[in-house]
């Protein structure tokens, strides 16, 4: 009798991988439901529109960062390179469109160069884009040396439209994560950037080119970079060098959050976002609400982060 | 021949470049102020020396290992300091070592968020750097706290134009040395480093180690924040930002593979005197504050792709 209860009792594999798939919509829930709770105000159409602001552009940037993750790299410039489109929206894609556009589309050209040169140099990705994070931000200063400029019109109608029924940044985050989601997680050649993350010699033994894999990915990053400095430029109307410095660490922050990991390629385009968005809600409006002080709101974020690793080393060890 | 052997070293590169922004920056003052330029590049050199040999030790480690929390680090210890010495020069010691086991403190937390959530210790050093600021903002409300007298002279004395800090990070360049080379720490650490698995069946206690180094690391960025606070006479937030770029670069550019298992002490001195030294000479050439911004990148990065292509393999 007392022999079957074991084996019902014994934690199957599935259920362990099942509860890891689903941390990172559990603990947006949680932030949700914390916030209904101090605030159940916040639960409406303006509530949600106006805490999750600023949560397309991170989210933006969080995809751009999950790219060069799924290659195992690591972008340490996507922060001040968003400031540096943003500065570039709120001039010269502004005064002069053309111009604008071919910077921006050169800025992109520059990061597919930079992962071709970090694969054929085999070159550290820290060390390359933190010099990067330099070069970004000095042109950031030389394009806008102090805060200002102005969004182009068009860019503003756009982040500033307003859906019936459900707030635009939410159907913006939907759109977003499902793009990249069937893009890399669902399409043939997505299976292989992918995999070149996880086993760059099989990749490379099946005949296609690494070389080509870390420039699409990079340019990827790039391009995403510059959507999300657009994105943010169309929401605060105005640009300064030093707008996108706190987005490289949330970004990295928001991939891990949602369930991707260094190294292997395994990575999650909707936890992305879902890790983002969790950021966004969590950076000011919880902390508002719980009276919590500015000085630890930074702090905030690194115990957030810790908690969802503790929680995700607890259910790996289980499931193992 | 002797010359071909030298130039066999990799630290060699980082002094000639060095020496050659040197050379650039006296040739357009005309001579002047090339001696001066050299005592300032010594002084602040030697803070980047020091976080460097800390980063150096835990970049050895293997592929992934790095501590992203000096900067946040330098800051809370520069205020440990700061208000532990509370402006009295009887307590410079305790303020020392009050930095010195705040940083130790750092490090061994790190530590044990890598070793208990098993993650990578770029997010673990990354997750810590954010509590660390808050702590830092919250403790140091923000006001810039003044060292002693004492201190704050003797961190900026000098011997016949040698600034006394320099001998320190010399000294602590040969002990960090002798600790790499003739060491069993060290050796462990280059072992580990070339293969954990190798040398875990070895023997040798790979997790004791790991936690030594990280908390190493720590102790040094506990250092140099007193020290920096002396120096720039004050403790501030923001006092250790540049050090997370400056730590690894100086590692990179001075030779250490960062596939790990390889070190160099001596490319760390040079690395750091050629980032000082471009910085002045980029303003002595009284470019502005984006284009030194821009050129510091793009030398940076130039420099990593020249001296790279190592293919040590993961």
């Amino acid at each position: 009798m007392t022999g079957l209860v074991p084996t019902a009792a014994r934690p199957s594999f599935n259920t362990g991988h099942l509860l890891r798939t689903l941390l990172p919509a559990l603990s947006m829930t949680l932030i949700l439901l914390a916030i209904a709770w101090l605030n159940p105000r916040a639960i409406s159409y303006f509530g949600f529109s106006l805490m999750l602001n600023l949560a397309i552009p991170i989210a933006l940037a969080t995809v751009a960062q999950m790219f060069v993750i799924t290659i195992n790299e690591l972008d340490l410039s996507i922060g001040t390179f968003v400031g540096f489109v943003g500065c570039v929206t709120a001039t010269w894609l502004h005064d002069a469109p053309v111009f604008g556009v071919l910077v921006l589309v050169a800025s992109v050209g520059v990061y597919a160069g930079l992962g071709a040169l970090i694969h054929l140099r085999n070159l550290p990705p820290i060390v390359v884009t933190l010099g990067m994070s330099f070069v970004w931000q000095g042109l950031a200063i030389l394009v806008l040396p102090k805060p200002g400029g102005a969004a182009p019109d068009w860019l503003k109608a756009f982040m500033g439209f307003q859906t019936p029924f459900v707030p635009f940044p939410i159907i913006a985050a939907v759109v977003i994560g499902l793009v990249v989601h069937f893009g890399l997680m669902r399409s043939s050649y997505g299976a292989v950037l992918r995999g070149a993350g996880g086993n760059q010699q099989a990749i490379g033994r099946a005949g296609w080119s690494l070389l080509k894999t870390k420039v699409v990915m990079f340019a990827l990053t790039g391009t995403f970079g510059v959507i999300s400095g657009m994105a943010l430029i169309g929401i605060t109307t105005s640009g300064d060098a030093n707008i996108g410095n706190g987005y490289t660490l949330l970004s990295i922050a928001g991939v891990i959050l949602g369930g991707g990991e260094f190294v292997g390629g395994r990575v999650s385009p909707i936890g992305a976002v879902i890790g983002a968005l969790t950021l966004a809600l969590a950076a000011s409006p919880l902390l508002t609400f719980m009276h919590i002080p500015p000085d630890w709101q930074v702090a905030a974020n690194g115990v957030i982060l810790i908690t969802v690793l503790a929680a995700r080393a607890l259910i790996g060890r289980k499931g193992a | 021949m002797r010359m071909t052997r030298l130039f066999a070293f990799p630290w060699v590169w980082s002094f000639i470049g060095a020496l050659v922004v040197w050379l650039a920056a006296v040739n357009f003052t005309g001579g002047h102020g090339a001696g001066g330029m050299i005592t300032a590049a010594l002084s602040l050199a030697v803070f980047t020396v020091i976080v460097g040999l800390g980063q150096m030790f835990v970049i050895t480690l293997g592929p992934g290992n790095v501590d992203l929390s000096l900067p946040a680090n330098i800051g809370l210890a520069s205020a440990v300091a700061m208000k532990t010495m509370d402006g009295h020069d009887s307590m410079i010691a305790v303020g020392l070592l009050a930095a010195l086991a705040c940083g130790a403190v750092i490090g061994l937390a790190n530590y044990a968020l890598i070793r208990l959530l098993r993650i990578p210790p770029i997010i673990a050093t990354l997750s810590s750097s954010f509590i660390i600021l808050s702590t830092d903002i919250h403790y140091g409300r923000g006001l810039q706290i003044k060292p002693p007298q004492g201190f704050a002279d003797f961190a900026n004395v000098k011997i016949l134009g040698f600034p006394v800090l320099a001998l320190f990070g010399v000294v602590l360049a040969l002990v960090a040395w002798v600790a790499l080379q003739r060491m069993v720490y060290g050796r462990s650490v280059l072992a580990i480093g070339q293969n954990m698995r190798a040398a875990k069946l070895a023997g040798i206690p790979v997790e004791r180690v790991r936690l030594l180094t990280y908390t190493l690391c720590g102790a040094l960025g506990g250092i140099n924040g007193a020290l920096l606070a002396g120096y720039f006479r004050g403790a501030s937030v923001d006092i250790g930002n540049e050090y997370l770029l400056s730590s690894i670069a100086v590692v990179v550019i001075g030779g250490t593979s960062v596939a790990g298992g390889k070190a160099n002490v001596p490319g760390i001195w040079g690395a750091s005197l050629f980032l000082v030294l471009l910085l002045t000479m980029l303003n002595t050439f009284g470019v502005s504050a984006g284009l030194r911004l821009l050129l510091t990148g793009l030398i940076i990065v130039g420099v990593i792709t020249a001296a790279g292509g190592h293919k040590t393999g993961r």
